[in-house]
């Protein structure tokens, strides 16, 4: 056991990666997971374990990394996890497990997102992840789960493993939510996520794309003549804000979500093999500072563009993206301009952009969120020369199923309001993730999906 | 996966396909769409319902060979294929009521979504005064069905081939101007048609609603593809929509959105995209 700097994590260069869209990170070898594990310090109270809203048990996976026991390290990842390929990748781990590791006090904590990614590849390679027996004894009791994104995954396949008889139901022609449509390929590949999605049919969870809940059943037939004795929702935060600034419906500009989707869902990186069009930015600027508007900035200089801006109205230090996402994104060339308003998006007479005009902003006092609020300079507008913009401010709860279900209740947000066990305002409907916390994170939606399937239960339980 | 039952071609360009969609055919109403997917490599493409039959379990649609998909669908798929993936019933369905005399106005194969709206207004004992418009009199499909379910049936080609020389928006407006104001005015066609027919029912103060059909990528509310200004405001076709007040629709904004992709749609290949001969 030892304690000093934690193994890097090998990457593509970044002049290389930034004109492909293999994945930016290579995960670590036997060797270095195996070094990496021995650094654990094996705290008789982890601390670690209180930072991961899915309970794994770290210090057991770690423990079994360290003997070289790979597998037994898998499954003791798949007791909580059912995604642990997916929360490797994009789990923000130094605020949550590695934030509370005791060797992150004076140096670098033990690199346990990495550790999962590892465990979890290299039972994926050589095929420990789909052999696996789980004895489930089948309960007879039809399950609903409205949605396919990381809160409803993880549901559903905590309600297959207790016995349930679960059907999935997505919209779109995909299952995985923000997964598939949402962040990029070189961030999380998409044929790992649908192999995880592969492993939730094996455990008997029908999944059904293609079919909208509020739509083609409502939400009132699916507990009625449909024969659903309970009923998920996790239907997300997937409803695009807007800047509300003249010129935003101008031909290149983007919402976030639609620029995402169509590369990474729609394969348009790959176009014309692939046939989903998307523009190609010489100049772009996406407007925010979260992971999307990174994953959005990094996207655009993959499809080949020469400068990419950020616009952000506030400076680099309130940036709400992950540290890790920002470095990537500088590395790749991307360029950071901070403490900018966007006020207009300028067009030529054929209504394509040509300009983003900005107004420069200085930190005042801290304002509702406890970041200091941008106050805008007078006179200090400028133009950024683009011929693409990429909104990228935030998403807001999927409206539908609200719209189509006047009896469920929501807030003045729109998001579903729950009461302490994870139930809606009608009997027998749960909900969990986005939308009813609005936008956060893969792992926070995980955690909401495994309680709402351990509520599910003991409703059904106690009928 | 939808088997494709019937397909017959209305005119060169326009494909009629009627499919199996039985969870679709169940539930929906005049005015709504789907989203298509026709392989897993094409584009999600949003089409109108033209028709449906609940017992049958199908949906009918029209469709142009515009762009590559839709050459893609029109020329690629025969009687017992199937479309990957259907997604639907999608959009607001249109606002039924007993208005008093309607104006269907119907613009190629805007006649389609039109048909199963008219029906519905002509059940519910609206009388319905339907035009429909071409270029030339191969391009006026659904005649027949049509004429069945309207009170009175006028045509209009350009070239005069058929019926009356000129556009939809001329007996629009004669009728209105010889003082025989409808009540409702329903314009689905082509962008610069619908603003026309808008246009011409604005002076007379006619409620006219028109049906926007624009680029989507999911069509449930999540891209903002479909976004468009109506009286100074943005809205969601896919989820607002698709029927909006054609008086307040911002036209010059859709015409110009609705061209966002003429560059890539360029890039022809023939087969559409869907063969080796992109690689060369």
């Amino acid at each position: 056991m030892r304690g000093g700097m934690r193994n890097p994590m090998p990457e593509q260069p970044a002049d290389v990666r930034n004109k492909n869209f293999e994945e930016v990170t290579l995960g670590y070898t036997p060797e270095t997971a195996v070094d990496e594990a021995e650094r654990c310090l094996h705290c008789k109270v982890p601390q670690c374990v209180k930072g991961c809203p899915v309970n794994i048990d770290i210090p057991e996976f770690i423990h079994a990394v360290a003997e070289k026991d790979f597998a037994g390290a898998f499954t003791s990842l798949k007791k909580k996890t059912s995604l642990p390929a997916v929360c490797g990748r994009v789990c923000p781990q130094e605020n949550q497990c590695e934030k509370h590791c005791v060797l992150g006090i004076k140096g670098e904590s033990v690199a346990i997102g990495r550790l999962e990614r590892f465990v979890a590849d290299t039972a994926r390679a050589n095929g420990q992840d789909r052999s696996e027996h789980v004895d489930i004894t089948p309960k007879g009791i039809k399950v609903a789960v409205v949605g396919g994104g990381p809160s409803c995954l993880t549901a559903a396949g905590d309600l297959a493993k207790m016995g349930y008889d679960v059907t999935l139901f997505e919209a779109l022609h995909k299952a995985g939510g923000v997964l598939m449509y949402g962040i990029p390929e070189f961030r999380l590949p998409k044929t790992i996520v649908q192999h995880e999605i592969e492993g939730l049919k094996d455990l008997g969870v029908k999944i059904m794309t293609d079919v909208i809940i509020g739509r083609t059943f409502t939400l009132h037939e699916l507990l009625g003549e449909e024969g659903f004795k309970a009923v998920y929702v996790g239907t997300g935060a997937g409803l695009p804000h807007f800047l509300r600034i003249p010129g935003e419906n101008l031909d290149g500009v983007y919402s976030a979500n639609e620029f995402l989707t169509r590369v990474n869902l729609m394969g348009a990186w790959d176009f014309p093999h692939r046939a989903t069009p998307v523009c190609h930015g010489k100049n772009v600027a996406v407007v925010g500072a979260g992971n999307v508007a990174m994953d959005s900035a990094r996207t655009a200089k993959r499809l080949g563009a020469e400068h990419v801006y950020v616009v952000y109205r506030r400076s680099e230090a309130e940036m709400p993206a992950r540290k890790e996402e920002i470095q990537h994104a500088k590395e790749e060339g991307v360029e950071l301009h901070m403490l900018n308003n966007p006020q207009e998006i300028l067009s030529n007479e054929q209504g394509w952009v040509t300009g983003i005009k900005c107004i420069r902003t200085e930190l005042g006092e801290p304002d509702a969120s406890g970041r200091r609020s941008p106050v805008e300079i007078p006179g200090s507008e400028h133009v950024y020369d683009v011929d693409m913009v990429v909104i990228a401010i935030g998403q807001g709860p999927n409206p539908l199923l609200r719209h189509t279900t006047p009896d469920l209740v929501t807030n003045k947000k729109g998001l579903i309001t729950i009461d302490d066990h994870e139930q809606t305002s009608i009997p027998g409907v749960f909900a969990g993730g986005d939308i009813v916390t609005g936008a956060a994170t893969v792992i926070s939606a995980m955690g909401a999906g495994k309680k709402a399937a351990m509520e599910i239960d003991k409703y059904l339980s106690s009928k | 996966m939808a088997k494709i039952l019937k397909k017959c071609h209305l005119s060169p360009a326009v494909t009629e396909i009627t499919v199996e969609a039985p969870l679709i055919a169940h539930k929906c109403k005049p005015g709504q769409f789907v989203m298509v997917l026709a392989d897993e490599s094409s584009e999600r493409i949003p089409l109108t319902i033209g028709d449906s039959d609940a017992k049958a379990g199908t949906i009918t649609m029209v469709i142009q060979a515009v762009g590559n998909t839709t050459k893609h669908i029109c020329h690629d798929f025969e009687v017992g294929d199937e479309i990957a993936h259907i997604l639907g019933p999608l959009g607001q369905p249109s606002e039924m009521g007993k208005f008093g005399t309607v104006v269907m106005v119907c613009g190629g194969i805007g006649t389609a979504p039109v048909y199963p709206i008219a029906k519905a207004y002509h059940e519910m004992g609206n009388k319905v005064i339907s035009i429909l418009g071409g270029r030339t009199k191969d391009l006026i499909m659904w005649k027949d069905k049509m004429a069945a379910i309207s009170d009175e049936l006028i045509i209009t080609t350009d070239d005069g081939s058929e019926g009356i020389k000129g556009f939809v928006t001329d007996p629009l407006k004669k009728m209105m101007e010889e003082g025989n104001k409808p009540d409702y005015v329903v314009a689905i066609g082509p962008i610069v048609m619908m603003m026309n027919v808008a246009k011409t029912t604005k002076p007379f103060g006619v409620k006219t609603t028109a049906s926007l059909s624009c680029i989507m990528v999911d069509g449930t509310g999540m891209c903002g593809g479909c976004r468009v200004m109506v009286g100074n405001e943005t809205k969601f076709t896919c989820c607002d929509g698709p029927e909006f007040d054609a008086h307040l629709v911002d036209w010059d904004n859709l015409r110009k959105r609705s061209k966002m992709y003429v560059d890539q749609e360029s890039v022809e290949y023939g087969c559409g995209g869907h063969c080796k001969c992109v690689e060369e």
